[in-house]
C-alpha cells in the first residue's frame, strides 16, 4: 500500500488496462511488459467473466475471446507470478466476484497475494457486500480498490472515505466501460465532492480514449485509468508483429499526456 | 430476513456503485407506494378491470380423474391481459415508474411475455418502451416480436453472449447504468438486486392471495399442495409466498431438466447449480468449475435462465419448499394432455408444474388439494412445440 501512496506522490499516474487472455495469456505478458516499459504507473489486468455488466461492447468481446481460450483465473495467477521482479508497475486484478467466489474467496486473495499482485478491484462488490473481503485484503496489505460514481450520495462517499484503500476509482460517467461521452459535464465539483471525504487518490475512468481526454482527467485526478482504448489495440492487431509496437506507442503518448 | 436485501445467506446487491444510488431511490419510493392507499386503490383497479383479476381457480374434473388422486385446481393466469402472470409485475412497476416521473421504461425477456407484458403497461401509461431480447429468443418467439412492435416498443435483439435471456438482462442492466436519470428497469422475474426479488414478490403475492380467497371459499380450507414451475421464479413465489407460514401447506417448485439433468442441457438451477452470483444478487445458478455461467437450456424460454430468485434458494436450504425438475419431453406430455383434456392449451412454462402434477396426484388421497399455478397460455408456444414434435417424429 505504501509502495501505491509512493506512486501517487511522484506526480500523475497513468493506470492501463488489458485483458488477461486477450488473445492468450503469453501474449498478455508481453503486452504487460510493453505497458510498463511505456511508462504506465499501475497496470490493471482484467479477468475475463462471461456476463460482464460493468462493461461496454469492447472489454466484453475481449473477455469472450479471452474465455473460448480456455483463460481461468489459475492460469491468470501463473502469468502474473511468471511476471515478478521483472515490472516495475504494480498489478492489480480486475474481475467480476463470482468466479473469485467461485475460486473461493480467501484462497483467492492468497494466490493472488503469492503471485505479486498489489490489490483487486471487483467492481459488483460494494463494499458493505462482503466486508470480510475488504477487510482479509488490507490484513494482506493489498488494496481493495472502491468505486465510486457521479451520482454517489454524500453518506455513501463518507463510508466509502472510511473503507477505501490504494486509490479510489472514480467513473468519468454514468454508464459502463468504453462509453466515449465520458468524462461527463461538472467533473470537477464530482471530483470535489469526492475529496470531501476520501483522502486518498483519485483516480478517473471510463471513456478516456487517448492522449487528450487523458490530459484532461490528469489536470482534475491523481490518475487516470485507460482501459477500452487499450483492449480495441489488442483486437485489432491480435497476434502480429504490430502489436507491441503500437501498445508501446499509444501507452507513451498517454503517459506524455498525463504527465505534462 | 437477516440484512438488509438479504433472504439468509441470499439476496444483496452485487452491482456497480453507479446503481446504488438508483437501487436505494427505487427501494424508497416501492416503500412508500405500497404503503400508499392511492396507489394500492389505483393498482387493484388496473388489475381488475384492465387485466380482469381476479383469475378463476378451476377444479378440472378431467384431470382429477386422470391422475387418479388429489382434486386437482388450476389457478388461472393465463386469463389475465396478455395471456400470462407477467402483466401483474409489469403494471405495478409501471405505475411505480410512473409516479417517479420516468418517461421510458427497459425491460429484458426471454419467451417474450414480460417483453409484451412491459410494453402493454408502456403503452397503457404512455411510456417509451426498450425491450431487450436475445437474437436465439427472438426467432423462437416471433409471435411475442410483433406484438411488442405493435404495442409500440422497441424489441432491442441482443448478440451479446449466449444471446438468451441471461445476456438480455445484462444488456437491461448497462442500458439502465447509462440512463438511471430518465428511465426505469422493469425486472421481469424475481431476481436481480434488492428491492427487486422483494418487489415482484409483493406484485405478484395477488396470485396466492387470490387462491387462499378462493379455495376458503371452494372447500372451506386451505389447499395441501402448491405446484409451480420456477425459471426466475415469480409465478411460483407469487403463489407460494402468502401460504409460507402455513405449514400445513406443501409447496413444490419445479425447474426445467430439458433434455434431462444428466445431460448438461437444462434449466434447472436449484437442482443442479451452486451458489453464486448472477445478476446483482447471491443465489444458485449454473456455473462451470471456473465461475463462468452456463447458458440454461429449456425448451421452453420463459424457464431458460441460468439464475433464480434469491428467496427460492433461501425456502429450498430451509426446506420450506421441495424443488423438483422435469424434463422437455414430460412437459409437452402434459401440454398436450391439458389441451386435450380441458381445452385449455398451456403455456410451456406452466406445463412444467403440469407434469409433476401428473407424477404427484396419484400418490395423494382423494380428499387432498392441490393447486396448480397456470402461469399462462401457451399460444406463444406453437412454434417450439411443432419444431420439438418434427424432431421427434423425424
Amino acid at each position: 500500500m505504501e509502495k501505491i501512496q509512493q506512486i501517487f506522490d511522484s506526480g500523475k499516474v497513468l493506470i492501463t488496462f488489458v485483458t488477461a487472455g486477450d488473445p492468450d495469456l503469453d501474449t498478455t505478458a508481453r503486452i504487460i511488459h510493453a505497458i510498463d516499459e511505456a511508462g504506465a504507473d499501475i497496470i490493471e489486468v482484467g479477468m475475463p467473466f462471461s456476463d460482464p455488466q460493468a462493461d461496454g461492447p469492447v472489454i466484453q468481446a475481449a473477455g469472450q475471446r479471452a474465455l473460448k481460450k480456455g483463460t481461468d483465473p489459475g492460469g491468470i495467477l501463473s502469468m502474473i507470478s511468471g511476471l515478478k521482479g521483472s515490472i516495475k508497475a504494480p498489478l492489480f486484478l480486475m474481475g467480476y466476484y463470482n468466479p473469485v467466489m467461485c475460486y473461493g474467496r480467501d484462497k483467492f486473495i492468497d494466490d493472488a497475494f503469492e503471485a505479486g499482485v498489489s490489490g483487486l478491484i471487483i467492481p459488483d462488490l460494494p463494499f458493505d457486500e462482503d466486508e470480510e473481503f475488504y477487510q482479509k485484503l488490507k490484513e494482506k496489505g493489498m488494496a481493495g480498490i472502491l468505486m465510486v460514481a457521479p451520482n454517489s450520495r454524500e453518506e455513501r462517499l463518507e463510508e466509502i472515505g472510511k473503507n477505501c484503500s490504494g486509490f479510489v476509482y472514480c467513473v468519468s460517467l454514468l454508464g459502463i466501460t468504453g462509453d466515449n461521452r465520458g468524462p461527463a459535464a461538472g467533473i470537477e465539483d464530482y471530483l470535489g465532492r469526492v475529496r470531501k471525504y476520501v483522502k486518498i487518490p483519485l483516480a478517473l475512468g471510463f471513456g478516456i480514449d487517448g492522449p487528450e481526454k487523458a490530459a484532461q482527467a490528469a489536470a482534475v485526478a491523481d490518475g487516470v485509468v485507460v482501459g477500452s482504448a487499450l483492449v480495441k489495440i489488442v483486437e485489432k492487431f491480435g497476434n502480429t508483429d504490430r502489436l507491441i509496437p503500437e501498445i508501446s506507442s499509444f501507452v507513451t503518448g498517454l503517459k506524455k499526456a498525463v504527465s505534462e | 430476513m437477516t440484512r438488509k436485501g438479504y433472504f439468509g445467506q441470499f439476496g444483496g446487491r452485487y452491482v456497480p456503485e453507479t446503481l446504488i444510488p438508483v437501487l436505494e431511490d427505487l427501494e424508497e419510493a416501492y416503500l412508500m407506494y405500497s404503503r400508499d392507499r392511492d396507489f394500492n386503490t389505483e393498482l387493484k383497479h388496473l388489475l381488475s378491470k384492465y387485466s380482469g383479476r381476479p383469475t378463476p381457480l378451476y377444479f378440472s374434473e378431467r384431470l382429477t380423474e386422470q391422475f387418479g388422486g388429489a382434486k386437482v385446481y388450476l389457478k388461472r393466469e393465463d386469463l389475465n391481459h396478455t395471456g400470462a402472470h407477467k402483466i401483474n409485475n409489469a403494471l405495478g412497476q409501471a405505475l411505480l415508474a410512473s409516479k417517479m416521473g420516468k418517461k421510458r421504461i427497459i425491460a429484458e425477456t426471454g419467451a417474450g411475455q414480460h417483453g409484451v407484458a412491459s410494453a402493454t403497461a408502456a403503452a397503457k401509461f404512455g411510456l417509451e418502451c426498450h425491450v431487450f431480447m436475445g437474437v436465439e429468443d427472438m426467432e423462437r418467439q416471433a409471435l411475442n416480436v410483433e406484438k411488442m412492435r405493435i404495442l409500440g416498443a422497441e424489441v432491442i435483439p441482443v448478440t451479446s453472449g449466449s444471446q438468451t435471456l441471461k445476456d438480455a438482462t445484462n444488456e437491461a442492466i448497462r442500458d439502465w447504468v447509462t440512463n438511471a436519470d430518465t428511465t426505469y428497469y422493469i425486472i421481469g422475474s424475481a431476481v436481480g438486486p434488492h428491492p427487486y426479488p422483494s418487489m415482484v414478490r409483493g406484485f405478484q403475492r395477488v396470485i396466492g392471495d387470490e387462491v387462499r380467497e378462493q379455495i376458503l371459499e371452494m372447500e372451506g380450507r386451505l389447499p395441501d399442495h402448491l405446484l409451480a414451475c420456477v425459471g426466475g421464479g415469480s409465478n411460483a413465489i407469487g403463489i407460494f409466498y402468502p401460504f409460507i407460514e402455513e405449514e400445513q401447506v406443501k409447496m413444490t417448485g419445479v425447474e426445467a431438466a430439458g433434455k434431462g439433468v444428466e445431460t448438461g442441457e437444462h434449466a434447472a438451477t436449484l437442482t443442479a447449480g451452486s451458489l453464486g452470483v448472477l445478476h446483482g444478487s447471491r443465489s444458485y445458478l449454473l456455473q462451470d468449475d471456473y465461475g463462468q455461467v452456463i447458458p440454461a437450456y429449456s425448451l421452453s424460454a420463459g424457464l431458460d435462465y441460468p439464475g433464480v430468485g434469491p428467496q427460492h434458494s433461501y425456502l429450498m436450504e430451509t426446506g420450506r419448499i421441495e424443488y423438483v425438475s422435469v424434463t422437455d419431453e414430460e412437459a409437452v406430455e402434459a401440454f398436450f394432455l391439458l389441451s386435450r383434456l380441458e381445452g385449455i392449451i398451456p403455456a410451456l412454462e406452466s406445463s412444467h408444474a403440469l407434469a409433476h402434477a401428473a407424477k404427484l396426484a396419484p400418490s395423494l388421497s382423494a380428499d387432498s388439494l392441490l393447486v396448480v399455478n397456470l402461469s399462462g397460455r401457451g399460444d406463444k408456444d406453437m412454434y417450439s412445440i411443432n419444431s420439438f414434435m418434427e424432431r421427434r417424429e423425424g
